[in-house]
């Protein structure tokens, strides 16, 4: 049976071993595989059925009937009676007068969708009259505005106006149900996304509806709270603008920012997200789905770990200590001067340390500084935190795999820094120079007493930190928005930061900052582009062989084998598994 | 005011309990109604106390006691009367059993509405609210007093009524 459909669009079968079914859809016939939601069948075929509760996340309680559509099925037969088949070995539809959810019914033999006919328009009519009966139509005043799937649905199946004269029920706005959501009874529709999150994903269901009837409202508890650490998703699923951010609410209409896909950089799982920003300045960030790494979810912490990209502490301009102070300066003066600072010293007097927070290509580039320098001293600063049993990774650095393949770093992480700590305390290091990191704080566990010693401390970083204010020379790097690049996360998989914003002031990208340096300490070596970093990687560390900073894609590629798994994502498999959700 | 459960309760409400092996949240129901009749009301020690004994979120309780309006989340009088308002009473005459009962019993129900549909009465002796059909609507008006039904309550007979509670 060739189904009629375009190529690119044909459904193809997941596993083999599940038996496919033909459907019928708006009158051509497709194949999938048995157990298949309608509404994933359509999606499928690009026929796209509109809904706000179903969620392939999680479970479908089918509530909001936005995803009624017009279904059929064979006739049944008498006893002995032969089907009657067409042509291609069809069956006629006999087509119900009742329609039926896509979301929660599976596809069957010889069943036919309509997701555009009379009755299925009908329905969309009609369900979206009746949710709107309610709601305050304050769209000028609220966040989600621009990217409201009631908004969307009432333009594409709506019906342009209402016939409701009656008095709106009055619910609770405004409501502060927890550190970092608002809650606005009058615009939620009861999809209840929200309830089943906290539930079924986070595991903490302080959220139901109270009041069932026309007065229901979403509440959490008296004297609870939504204060989990993965609250802002439920912000993120809401179809409309009833949860919004504390955060992000009224800071940035959405049509306005730019998104650019990249990766969270608050610990070691590299969570892929979105990045909304607008003219220089990040927004906010969003989970970005993907399969292998964090579903379609992200912890808070991360989340909301980007406003240091616009801190008052923020070095616009490279600076350079003259008599004790430090004074701007130009990026070759202050490049200069730190070659001649670092030169005047032997391989075995310098310390590189570099940060794990790095790119990979940036650690390429902070290896050839080491090697061009012959510095015999180079650590990184590991951070061992907490793990949860959800997407959080017990590394806090996001690209310790990187560290480890590029630098050559092997065994004790911390056991490096505490010998380059020792060095430096007894005087045998009398240059650092410190990409990344500051040295005074508990994780590196320098001390000013000991920094102050050193002949030359060459500072690369974001912010006017401690040690930067010890710094012979202070070079103003770029945050992870700012930077094109790549990183390894906990489960050795290799993916792609993509630039969002310019860097700030005159601060430059780090690897062109290293690359300058290495060219004023050892000579030129031709680099021009952050492509041809990568370039000069994948042909000198085997890893990353034949591949480009292209072919990483958006949703990354599997590098090296590290043996962790991403808890959250196991359990998801066994939801997947016994068919609770689509995934 | 701490919130004990009486151990003779809690005994039957733990066999209750026994009664749903297949998921302890289906005693939701039947635990309400005996706290609710034990104490009068549910408080919100009552919704924390049920969710506890089934380890159910409070909210899932909630979400229970709020959809119900047999269940009270106020503490009602000594007697509490409820008058029947769906369509048979109301066109016999609830609307004025009720004015009746509310002058007679010395309630003022200016403060109710529909988060707080109870009044109670100054001295705390009656309290009264607007219940639907209570199922006897060849008898209108209809009214309960606790778990007492009264047929045929014209504004005439609520003087005798009330007298009868003590």
């Amino acid at each position: 049976m060739p189904p009629a459909a375009t190529d690119e669009k044909k459904p193809t079968a997941e596993t083999p071993a599940v038996p496919m079914v033909n459907v019928q859809i708006d009158g051509q016939w497709y194949q999938f595989p048995k157990g298949t939601r309608m509404i994933e069948a359509c999606r499928q075929v690009g026929k796209d059925v509109p809904h706000y509760c179903y969620h392939p996340k999680l479970t479908s309680p089918g509530n909001c009937r936005m995803c009624l559509v017009e279904m059929g099925m064979p006739p049944r037969l008498a006893p002995g009676q032969e089907p009657e088949k067409d042509g291609e070995g069809h069956q006629p539809i006999q087509w119900i007068p009742r329609p039926a959810i896509a979301c929660a019914n599976t596809v069957a033999e010889n069943m036919g969708i309509r997701t555009d006919s009379e009755l299925t328009r009908g329905c969309r009519h009609g369900v979206m009259e009746l949710l709107l009966i309610n709601h305050p139509l304050d769209c000028p005043i609220c966040d989600q505005a621009g990217e409201c799937r009631l908004q969307e649905f009432s333009v594409e199946h709506g019906t342009g106006g209402s016939r409701f004269r009656e008095q709106k029920v009055k619910k609770p706005k405004n409501v502060d149900i927890g550190p970092r959501i608002r809650l606005d009874d009058e615009r939620c529709i009861m999809c209840s996304r929200c309830v089943r999150f906290t539930d079924e994903i986070a595991d903490d269901p302080v959220l139901g509806f109270t009041e069932r009837g026309s007065h229901t409202v979403l509440a959490v508890h008296p004297g609870h709270e939504l204060a989990n650490n993965y609250s802002l998703n439920t912000v993120d699923i809401c179809p409309v603008g009833a949860l919004t951010s504390n955060d992000f609410r009224f800071q940035m209409r959405v049509w306005f920012l730019k998104e650019t896909k990249s990766i969270c950089t608050d610990c070691g799982r590299g969570c892929n997200t979105l990045i909304g920003s607008r003219e220089g300045r990040v927004y906010r960030q969003t989970p970005r789905e993907n399969n292998d790494v964090n579903s379609a979810w992200m912890c808070d912490h991360g989340r909301l770990n980007f406003h240091y990209l616009d801190s008052e502490l923020r070095l616009s301009a490279p600076l350079v200590k003259d008599e004790g102070v430090h004074k701007e300066s130009t990026w070759p003066k202050a490049i200069q001067r730190a070659a001649t600072a670092l030169k005047a010293h032997g391989g075995s007097e310098i310390a590189v340390v570099v940060s794990s927070r790095m790119t990979n290509e940036e650690l390429f580039m902070a290896k050839r500084l080491i090697d061009t320098l012959g510095a015999e001293h180079v650590a990184t600063v590991p951070r061992a935190g907490e793990p949860d049993a959800y997407l959080i990774a017990a590394d806090k650095n996001p690209n310790t795999q990187g560290a480890r393949l590029i630098l050559g770093l092997e065994g004790d992480l911390a056991a490096g820094l505490d010998s380059v700590r020792r060095g430096v305390a007894d005087g045998r290091i009398k240059a650092v120079v410190t990409l990344q990191e500051d040295l005074l704080t508990p994780e590196a566990g320098f001390d000013a007493q000991t920094l102050d010693g050193l002949e030359a401390l060459v500072v690369l970083h974001l912010l006017a930190n401690p040690t930067a204010q010890m710094a012979s020379v202070v070079l103003p790097g770029a945050g992870f928005a700012e930077k094109r690049g790549s990183m390894i996360n906990v489960t050795g998989r290799l993916q792609r930061l993509n630039k969002a914003t310019e860097p700030f002031g005159q601060s430059l990208d780090d690897w062109e900052i290293l690359r300058d340096l290495i060219q004023a300490i050892g000579g030129g070596n031709g680099i021009y582009l952050i492509e041809d970093v990568f370039k000069q990687l994948a042909a000198g560390v085997e890893e990353f062989e034949g591949l480009t900073l292209s072919k990483i894609g958006d949703l990354g590629v599997p590098l090296i084998e590290t043996g962790e798994t991403v808890p959250l994502l196991e359990r998801e498999r066994e939801r997947i598994a016994k068919g609770q959700i689509v995934g | 005011m701490s919130f004990t459960v009486p151990q003779e309760l809690e005994k039957e409400i733990d066999e209750r309990i026994t009664h749903y092996p297949v998921s302890k949240r289906s005693a939701v129901l039947p635990i309400l109604h005996a706290l609710q009749h034990h104490f009068g009301y549910l408080s919100e020690e009552a919704v924390e106390w049920t969710a506890a004994k089934l380890e159910l979120q409070p909210i899932k309780v909630l979400e229970v006691v709020t959809f119900y309006p047999g269940f009270r989340q106020e503490a009602p009088g000594k007697y509490h009367i409820r008058v029947c308002r769906t369509l048979s009473c109301a066109m016999a005459g609830s609307y004025e059993l009720m004015e009746a009962l509310c002058e007679k019993g010395e309630i003022d129900r200016s403060a109710v509405s529909h988060h707080h549909p109870i009044a109670v009465g100054k001295d705390g002796k009656f309290s009264i609210e607007f219940a639907e059909c209570l199922a006897s609507c060849g008898f209108g008006p209809v009214c309960m007093v606790n778990d007492e039904f009264h047929e045929n309550v014209t504004p005439d007979k609520v003087e005798d009524l009330l007298s009868k509670y003590e």
